[in-house]
């Protein structure tokens, strides 16, 4: 069967060991995780997990239906229609032409949100593929650290 | 009312209805152990090792139905205790086990006895606990006894901080327990229903493929009932022996690994599997793609994670058994007719004559088939049966004549060698009146042993019967079939003196190499009041047939010769 990516958020309750059953789940499984983020949720005793994972399609069905299965989790939701943005953070070395880098990152909805003596810090939020495509075009300007933040989505 | 942690514990326990906890002291429980010593609302066993404790508590579950409760203290009290979690586990067992752990302000500085439980057991419990307030204990208590029993059942760990079941602070126990994000489905969907009823007046070779969950759930009767409406013949998995009943006509017997040939040839020639409770094991499957190839497929299953994990399912049902099955004898009332189903009966007829579930008898040995089909004779539907696991397992599982669910305890998912004597003293413990007997080997025997001391000490008499082939039997089978008969590491000819063993630890022994030795033992052995090993030396050779080669088809099996397998030693 083929591997299909899958956008998965996981409500569920803000305790200590939960982070650790939901990865554990993935590893003891064999699922993959390709990014996970973690937040509380504002105002509640919730947290919001968001996994990209690939699998076939039996594969994400045994997911969606393992992460229900854990005490702690409330809501699975596997996304459809949504709005799906990544975070990247990309340090330069400043011989490169600043105006050049600000002019990539805004051409990725981002900008320099940093600049120091040997260094600038450029960000970009965008979708997961826009940030790879974003990231090719950085490599053209030696970019020294690249840190993405993994995806985070919302249903429309 | 004011109370420390410890009292709690003990408090809760009796709230739950618990009579018998099972389990071995150590620094960080010892709070809650000096509350036993001053309480009388339970019984506490003292077993040797606290995997037999799990395993005791486990045995007594399946015996009952209802939670068994061990009590270990951290560390390798702990780790002692996770092959007995993760029997239960694979096995939908409801337990709550209750582990002390070093004092909160020592966690994460590798203390003594410190080990990670939680982090350790999240893959082998249903769920777990570290309590981190006092006050958050009445509640897990509460929630963890629900949880073990609702829905699928399975094991809870509850990892208590020495300071916490010393600190004092008020108790009251809930009367009922809210966990929004823990509410299992009981209720099959009505339409999915509806299509299976249809599906089965439609199928002209249905079989109903019956499961450990028809035990755990209690809804034999029901099972039967579906069954004798329409006549539809039924398997049973290594979990659900007995809920048919061993003289049942419709019953074919035990499918999978080593199924018998009518049960393996029905799966692999139905056209409607009515899976209930069963989760399609791969020693139940063999090799998927030939699983019930000409099947459509009803399963119907409390946990949806079962469900098409495995194979495709046409009539997917999550729901409780006990309500799903009362809906489909409703359905099936007045429309479900016998004869129907009358040429798939005398198909399976015939298989069975053709190759019936049998072994070659001897004269001048043991055979261990005869043992079991023995022990059936002389105490049949009364006894509860335990086992270890390996050849004497499965040989039970084929010839012993269960009667009911609840009648055979055994570890199958797991395959835990070691469970069976500890899980027959949780199921003496529960049913005191009945004969108790663990089928066990020369190689599952030893290990937890160290329970006759505990059989001996509470007086809890059961029955171990060895057989004894001085083989680790099952893996020295793999190696005749499968590895040249290279027997690697499973000569077990340096034995202990077994009967001396027994009367060490104060019980009784008997040594067998006759049939007519092994009726007068095993009379003798009911009539006297103590643990007793009944050591019968059985053909060396003998192997568990028929088998179905590891990812093989059900349809291949090595059958039983017609002639002796033994190859003429004893």
């Amino acid at each position: 069967m083929e591997n299909v990516r899958r956008v998965i958020s996981v409500l569920v309750e803000n305790e200590s060991s939960v982070l650790s059953r939901i990865s554990g789940l993935f590893a003891g499984r064999g699922y993959n995780i390709e990014t996970l983020t973690v937040a509380p949720i504002p105002n509640s005793n919730l947290s919001h997990i968001t996994i990209v994972t690939k699998g076939s399609a039996r594969v994400l069905e045994q997911i969606t239906k393992q992460l229900h299965k854990l005490v702690p989790v409330y809501k699975v939701i596997e996304h459809d229609e949504m709005v799906e943005k990544e975070m990247v953070l990309v340090k330069f070395p400043i011989e490169e032409s600043l105006a050049d880098i600000e002019a990539l990152c805004a051409a990725y909805n981002g900008g320099i949100v940093n600049v120091g003596v040997n260094i600038c810090i450029g960000m970009v939020a965008d979708e997961p593929c826009r940030v790879r495509h974003f990231l090719e075009a950085t490599q053209r300007y030696n970019p020294i650290e690249i840190v993405r933040g993994g995806v985070v989505a919302i249903e429309r | 009312m004011k109370m420390n942690g410890a009292q709690m514990v003990c408090e809760a326990l009796i709230a739950e209805g618990v009579k018998t906890v099972f389990g071995y002291p150590g620094g960080a429980i010892m709070n809650v152990y000096d509350e036993i010593y001053k309480q009388d609302g339970f019984e506490h066993i003292l077993n040797r090792h606290e995997q037999a404790s799990v395993h005791a508590a486990d045995g007594y579950a399946r015996a009952t139905g209802e939670v068994g409760v061990a009590m270990v203290t951290s560390g390798p009290g702990f780790t002692n205790a996770v092959t007995g979690l993760a029997t239960a586990y694979m096995d939908s067992i409801p337990m709550v086990v209750i582990s002390g752990q070093v004092p909160l302000s020592l966690i994460g500085t590798d203390g003594f006895q410190e080990i990670d439980a939680v982090g350790i057991s999240r893959p082998c419990t249903k769920h777990n606990y570290l309590v981190r307030e006092l006050s958050e204990l009445p509640r897990i208590l509460k929630e963890a006894f629900h949880i073990a029993r609702t829905g699928r059942p399975g094991p809870v760990l509850v990892d208590i901080p020495k300071d916490i079941t010393a600190e004092f602070g008020d108790f009251v126990y809930p009367d009922s327990v809210d966990i929004p994000s823990f509410k299992p489905t009981v209720k099959g969907n009505k339409r999915q229903i509806e299509k299976a009823i249809e599906a089965i007046l439609k199928s002209k070779k249905p079989l109903l493929y019956i499961g450990g969950g028809v035990t755990l759930s209690d809804t034999s009767n029901l099972v039967r009932k579906i069954a004798e409406m329409g006549q539809i013949p039924a398997v049973e998995t290594l979990m659900a022996r007995g809920v048919m009943g061993a003289k049942n006509p419709l019953l074919q017997g035990m499918l999978g690994m080593h199924g018998n040939y009518a049960s393996n040839m029905a799966m692999s020639e139905t056209d409607l599997v009515i899976s209930l409770g069963a989760r399609f094991d791969d020693r139940v499957t063999g090799k998927l793609t030939e699983f019930a190839k000409y099947a459509d497929i009803i399963h119907v299953d409390i946990d949806p994670a079962n469900i098409g994990k495995l194979v495709d399912v046409d009539y997917p049902i999550v729901g409780d058994l006990a309500n799903v099955l009362e809906k489909f004898i409703e359905g099936l009332e007045g429309k479900i007719k016998p004869e129907r189903y009358a040429d798939w009966r005398e198909v399976l007829e015939r298989y069975d004559n053709l190759h019936p579930q049998s072994y070659v008898d001897s004269d001048d040995v043991i055979k261990p088939q005869w043992v079991i089909e023995r022990i059936g004779k002389l105490v049949g539907e009364q006894a509860i049966i335990t086992s270890d696991v390996g050849q004497h397992q499965m040989w039970a599982a084929q010839h012993y004549p269960f009667d009911r669910p609840r009648q055979w305890i055994n570890s199958g998912g797991l395959g835990t060698m070691g469970f069976g004597l500890p899980a027959a003293l949780g199921a003496k413990k529960a049913f005191p009146e009945k004969t108790v007997i663990n089928i066990t080997g020369d190689g599952s025997i030893l290990m937890n042993v160290q329970e006759l001391v505990t059989a001996s000490e509470y007086k809890i008499p059961v029955i171990n019967i060895i057989l004894n082939n001085h083989f680790l039997g099952m893996v020295r089978q793999w190696q005749t079939f499968f590895y040249e008969e290279r027997y690697s590491e499973t000569d077990l000819s340096f034995q202990p003196n077994y009967k001396a063993l027994a009367e060490a630890c104060h019980g009784i022994g008997y040594d067998v190499t006759t049939k007519a030795e092994f009726d007068a033992a095993i009379k003798d052995a009911i009539e006297k009041d103590k643990v007793a090993f009944i050591n019968v030396q059985v053909a060396r050779f003998e192997n568990v047939l028929p088998m179905v080669p590891a990812a093989g088809a059900l349809y291949n099996m090595m059958l039983p010769k017609k002639e002796d397998n033994t190859k003429g030693e004893k």
